[in-house]
């Protein structure tokens, strides 16, 4: 969760810090310490239930689960068992057949994360760093709902969507902020109930979610066709080698004896405060992609993907505010500045361009000044330039005029580079026929009913004017030109 | 529940301990007298009784999200039997 403090400590959470030095007598384990909740992790978590159409408990409580690794101080995690916080929830994913497909939430519940171990590639020994313990997670349990590995792939990112919609967590698989541990099985066509189950972890992106699961698919067939029984284990992902493999566990692991934690007290969550929450929670991905759809007229496809992100729908409804056509403004999103923003690796959040001046270079081309070509020109330019004004000034990009001062328009990079389209009809007019003269096969072949012949045309006169030509008028010329 | 050898053992391997043949004895008689003493509880009927995790009737003991001073690593590593840098030293654990 994206709290500044762990869930029960006043200890910094952020990532990457010198190994312990984010701890204190509570989070690694010192007798006579007394734990107390975080209130953003709890609400955080009522949050994350609500967008996922869970039941809140009204009455909820921690309990201790016993083990012992080197990276659990104090010999259990706090987590919840029974009366977790939030139960009986669901979200809707894209399925493959088109449409949605439903899959159930069985409980969303609390709990600390543990340190991390670093293991020594020689010698006898483990490193542990306690940082990351008592970090407050939340764990997402679904209900077996799920038939194919891009299905799980499919819930894994729309729970991330939203997850980075409520600012509960950055999704970060990455950095482990987001972690998915599988429960795979397999069972008979069109028999009923589930086969034995494997639970797969260590999956730490995406691609590795599509894969794992895939292998283990078929790993569990090949069992069973070749006679074989399947064992209710837990396997690791080899992310190297790209198969499943079988931690060996001894076999009391599983005694966890879970029991009601006596340092902490039940939790009481009120309606009132609920409905708060509830108040408070943004536009969610499924009503916001919907709008969309209706409000701008967008493609389906459109809208997902400008719904994906937040900050990428809020970017482009701001362009639209600003005076864009909706499709203009996904195409040229979709289009140059997600490339370009790929290629300097930034997140829209990080644009150097704002929706306004998208706008700005838009108007030049309704207005006829620049062709859609020169627009792209007039685009790149100015983030390349904008870049540079903002994020580096030491010259090491490559841009052809210098970095500005304050925010460029598009007028000012037109005129710099004389951009400006040609919308003369006499100084076109002359072009054409010296395009029309130099093809007199084209010209005939295309009287002769070769319509198509006309973009041969359209692309010589955009040839010799250097893309410079009113495509529309060109267009218009050539007509009159070749109908006679 | 009765209370036998193997199960003392069972509880001791989870605990971590390692018991001698006479401690183990000792604490099948112990441990078989604490529940039978507890065992007095089931005589009671407890059907319309709400189960009790706390026993102080409060609820929502929460602090705000605000950072509070850590103590340093080497603060930190005063009591850890063994230190590599700033890290916690411990033999290998095999996965
Ligand atoms: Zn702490």
């Amino acid at each position: 969760m994206l709290t500044e403090t762990k869930i029960f400590c006043g200890c910094p959470t952020a990532f990457g810090a010198e190994p312990n030095t984010q701890t204190c007598p509570v989070c690694i384990g010192m007798p006579g310490v007394l734990p107390v909740l975080n209130r953003r992790a709890l609400e955080f978590a009522i949050r994350t239930g609500l967008a996922t159409n869970c039941a809140i408990s009204t009455y909820s409580r921690f309990a201790r689960k016993n083990y012992f690794y080197p990276d659990l101080p104090k010999g259990y995690q706090i987590s919840q068992y029974e009366l977790p916080i939030c139960e009986h929830g669901w979200v809707d994913i894209a399925s493959e057949e088109g449409g949605h497909k439903r899959v159930g939430i069985t409980r969303i519940h609390m709990e600390e994360d543990a340190g991390k171990n670093i293991h020594e590639e020689k010698g006898p020994y483990s490193l542990v760093d306690f940082n990351r313990t008592g970090v407050p997670l939340m764990e997402i349990v679904s209900e077996p709902d799920i038939r194919t590995p891009a299905e799980a792939v499919e819930y894994m990112k729309k729970l991330r969507t939203i997850l980075r919609y409520l600012g509960v967590c950055d999704g970060n698989m990455e950095q482990g902020s987001l972690r998915c541990d599988a429960n795979v099985s397999v069972r008979e066509a069109g028999s009923a109930g589930m086969g034995v189950k494997v639970e797969v972890k260590n999956i730490n992106s995406f691609k590795f979610v599509e894969r794992a699961l895939a292998y283990e698919i078929k790993r569990q067939v090949k069992t069973l066709e070749e006679g074989g029984a399947l064992v209710q284990e837990t396997r690791l992902f080899d992310t190297q080698a790209g198969v499943t493999q079988s931690m060996r566990t001894k076999e009391e692991a599983h005694d966890y004896r879970y029991f009601p934690d006596p340092d902490l007290v039940p939790l009481v969550v009120d309606e009132k405060w609920i409905e708060e929450i509830r108040a408070s929670l943004p536009e969610l991905p499924d009503i916001k992609f919907k709008r969309f759809v209706k409000d701008y007229g967008l493609p389906e496809q459109d809208a997902a993907m400008l719904t994906e992100e937040r900050a990428m729908a809020d970017w482009f409804e701001e362009a639209v505010k600003a005076g864009a056509t909706p499709k203009a403004a996904s195409n040229w999103m979709m289009g140059e500045l997600l490339r370009l923003l790929n290629k300097k690796n930034l997140s829209i959040e990080k644009s150097p361009i704002d929706p306004k001046q998208l706008v700005d270079i838009l108007k030049e081309i309704e207005n006829g000044t620049i062709n859609r070509t020169q627009a792209k020109e007039v685009f790149e330019e100015m983030f390349n330039r904008e870049f540079h004004r903002i994020y580096d000034t030491s010259g090491r990009i490559e841009v052809t005029l210098p970095a500005p001062k304050v925010a460029m328009t598009a007028r000012q990079i037109i005129k710099e580079k004389g951009l400006v389209q040609i919308s003369d009809a006499g100084e076109l007019e002359k072009t054409v026929d010296e395009v029309l003269s130099a093809s007199p096969d084209e010209v005939n072949r295309f009287k002769g009913g070769e319509e198509k012949l006309m973009g041969f045309f359209v692309g010589q006169v955009m040839k010799i004017t250097r893309g410079k030509a009113n495509p529309k008028l060109v267009n218009e010329l050539l007509g009159k030109k070749l109908s006679t | 529940m009765k209370i036998d050898d193997k199960l003392v053992e069972h509880i001791a391997r989870l605990a971590r301990l390692s018991l001698t043949g006479d401690e183990r004895t000792a604490m099948v008689s112990d441990l078989s007298n604490i529940l039978g003493y507890i065992e007095k509880l089931d005589e009671l009927d407890t059907r319309d009784v709400e189960p009790t995790s706390h026993v102080v009737g409060i609820t929502n003991v929460m602090r705000d999200d605000r950072p509070r001073p850590s103590i340093s690593a080497d603060e930190a590593l005063l009591n850890a039997p063994d230190r590599a840098d700033n890290f916690y030293r411990v033999p290998k654990i095999i996965e």
